[in-house]
């Protein structure tokens, strides 16, 4: 059996009309786990699931609709949540062994906010260690693998929750980005990702990796389902004082055919000459969309580009030393057994508890943060952070709405094919400028390269994420289904 | 910045910082992993940022910084001074209700 081609939207009015149950769904949401093999033994993606809570949360929503009540926009409707969210009904464990059997005593804002909407939580997915990594292949728990190639990754750090969309289990899910881990994964899997302005969701519950980075994301199986899923989490939080307090639009009404009287900014930073051509020619293929559908594409430079990678992997290790200081075998999960002293017991703890990625990470981060080294590189990539925010700035103060550029400059990779960590690092090249400037940006799919998905970026204004569904709807229906799996 | 060169001094300097126990063995390979990621780190040595700091506050100042080590805090009084009773450089507390073991010696 498949699971039904209806959107999320359509699914919630089903539930909501009394037309099927949502306990059908979520069934069917399970069976199509068990079909494309979802678990350890295959895909990898869903860690861990409550099929008993999750039919529960179901009958809950058949059972408002029958006294008449509104059970909210996504009523009934399964979705999967990463597992650096924290759930009360099953573990929070970030891919790690630290957090192994971890059970969070407090919810998430945007899992509570879900539920809120009607939204069924199925279960916890897979991802690097920490989020940290670009293909879900660091996981304790051990790789993900994409569901439309099971040699190559699905990408990362939200890998789980990307092969679950892609492979039909659910049409939204929860991840979260510091330099691009819903929106490489997306575009690896042939779907949409977007990734907020720092500040639109809560980040209460998030386990934190890079707290000046970090931000809650939403995969869709079409641009609507990513609208709708946004909308139900964003929004200030008195939980999260880094959560803004600036309206919410609604995002799944700005579907729109045409794009006049639009300025879509194409920088030429994100095109360089070593671009895969049949990458660029996806690109190329949807600036003439944009055109044909009203929109002026202008050419645009945003010059301090290359400096993203350097920048975002000084800033992201080094907050993230601190952020893993906490897990140190007496506050959270496992502790090493039988270490003579109290420092040999942290010291044991965690280098038993992190993997190879985290651990050079947290080195790194405390490199870069310790006496003789901290002007040279942590205070110079603050400084550099800047000037990649001012040159997004400017560009956006020069009339230009949105900027299209590639997701990722590859598509999706065999699995092992990466064994240089910087190598890996160059994964997130088009990605991690979005995440050091704070601003929105989606990936959505634009065609494929030898049957693998390739994303096409999105990136606007702060807070203008409504422009970014208008463009990517646009965009969507002009190319077709036929551009996503 | 210069050309950086991680030492295996400093990759097990950074490592007792962070609390982490590396085996002997995984010292040279860690410290060759750093060297490589931080050589792509030094174009950053080569921005003129000197116009940023004035307006972004970055480093104006400076961040506080502790000197690199354990994070030992003094007390300002010896702990004798505020302890009821010690013994053997432990407080002694008054003796829980609840406490099973009545032969044990209470303050």
């Amino acid at each position: 059996m498949t699971m039904p081609g209806l959107s999320a939207a359509e699914l919630a009015r089903q539930h909501a009309a009394g037309a099927t149950p949502a306990t059908k769904t979520v069934e069917q949401a399970f069976a199509r786990a068990a079909e494309v093999d979802a678990g350890p033994s295959g895909l990898n993606a869903i860690l861990w699931h409550d099929r008993d809570a999750a039919l529960g949360a179901a009958a809950t929503v058949a059972d408002l609709v029958r006294q008449g009540n509104q059970p909210g926009p996504l009523a009934g409707v399964p979705v999967v949540v990463k597992d650096n969210i924290a759930t009360v009904t099953m573990p929070t464990t970030c891919g790690s062994r630290i957090l192994e059997g971890y059970v969070s005593p407090f919810e998430a804002t945007v899992v509570t906010r879900l539920r809120t909407a009607g939204a069924i939580i199925i279960g916890k997915t897979n991802m690097d260690e920490f989020a940290m990594g670009s293909s879900t292949e660091n996981s304790a728990y051990g790789p993900t693998r994409n569901p439309l190639d099971p040699t190559r990754v699905p990408g990362g750090s939200s890998g789980g929750s990307a092969a679950c969309v892609a492979a039909g289990i659910v049409r939204v899910a929860l991840g979260s980005e510091t330099g691009g881990s819903v929106r490489q994964p997306a575009a690896f899997c042939g779907i949409v990702g977007v990734k907020p302005t720092y500040g639109r969701v809560s980040r209460y519950g998030l386990v934190a990796f890079a707290s000046s980075l970090d931000q809650v994301g939403v995969f869709g199986r079409s641009v609507e389902d990513a609208a709708i899923g946004l909308g139900a989490i964003a929004g200030r939080d008195r939980y999260d004082s880094t959560s803004a307090d600036v309206p919410v639009d609604d995002y799944a009404a700005t579907v729109s055919e045409t794009l006049k009287g639009m300025v879509i900014g194409r920088p030429r930073e994100y095109f360089p000459d070593s671009l895969d051509a049949r990458i660029r020619e996806r690109c190329d293929a949807a600036f003439d969309t944009f055109r044909q559908l009203g929109a002026t594409v202008r050419d645009v430079s945003l010059p301090h580009t290359d400096l993203a990678i350097p920048t975002y992997y000084i800033i992201a290790p080094a907050e993230a030393s601190s952020n893993l200081a906490r897990f140190d075998g007496v506050r959270y999960g496992a502790r090493a057994k039988a270490a003579a002293g109290l420092r040999e017991m942290y010291a044991e703890t965690r280098s038993q508890g992190f993997g190879r990625e985290v651990t050079r990470r947290i080195l790194l981060g405390t490199y870069v943060l310790s006496a003789g080294y901290y002007d040279a590189y942590y205070k110079k990539a603050q400084e550099v952070r800047a000037l990649i925010a001012n040159d997004f700035q400017k560009v956006f103060d020069s009339g230009v709405d949105v900027l299209f550029t590639p997701t990722a400059p590859t598509t999706a990779f065999p699995i092992g094919a990466k064994s240089d960590p910087y190598e890996m690092y160059l994964s997130d090249i088009f990605t991690a400028t979005a995440n050091l400037a704070g601003i929105p940006a989606l990936s959505l799919p634009i065609g494929r390269v030898d049957g693998l998905p390739v994303g096409g970026q999105v990136m606007g204004r702060h807070f203008a994420e409504a422009t970014l569904f208008r463009v990517a709807f646009a965009l969507e229906l002009a190319l077709g289904m036929a551009a996503h799996r | 910045m210069g050309l950086v060169s991680v030492t295996e001094a400093e990759v097990r300097h950074v490592a007792a910082l962070a609390r982490l126990g590396l085996d002997p063995e995984q010292i040279p390979t860690m410290a060759a992993e750093l060297n490589g990621i931080l050589a792509h780190m030094e174009i950053l040595s080569k921005v003129d940022t000197a116009a940023l700091s004035a307006v972004t506050g970055i480093g104006t100042a400076g961040t506080p910084l502790r000197v690199d080590g354990g994070n030992q805090i003094p007390l300002a009084r010896p702990r004798e001074a505020f302890a009821p009773a010690m013994r053997d450089g432990f407080f002694l507390v008054p003796r829980l209700a609840t406490h099973e073991d009545q032969e044990a010696e209470s303050p």
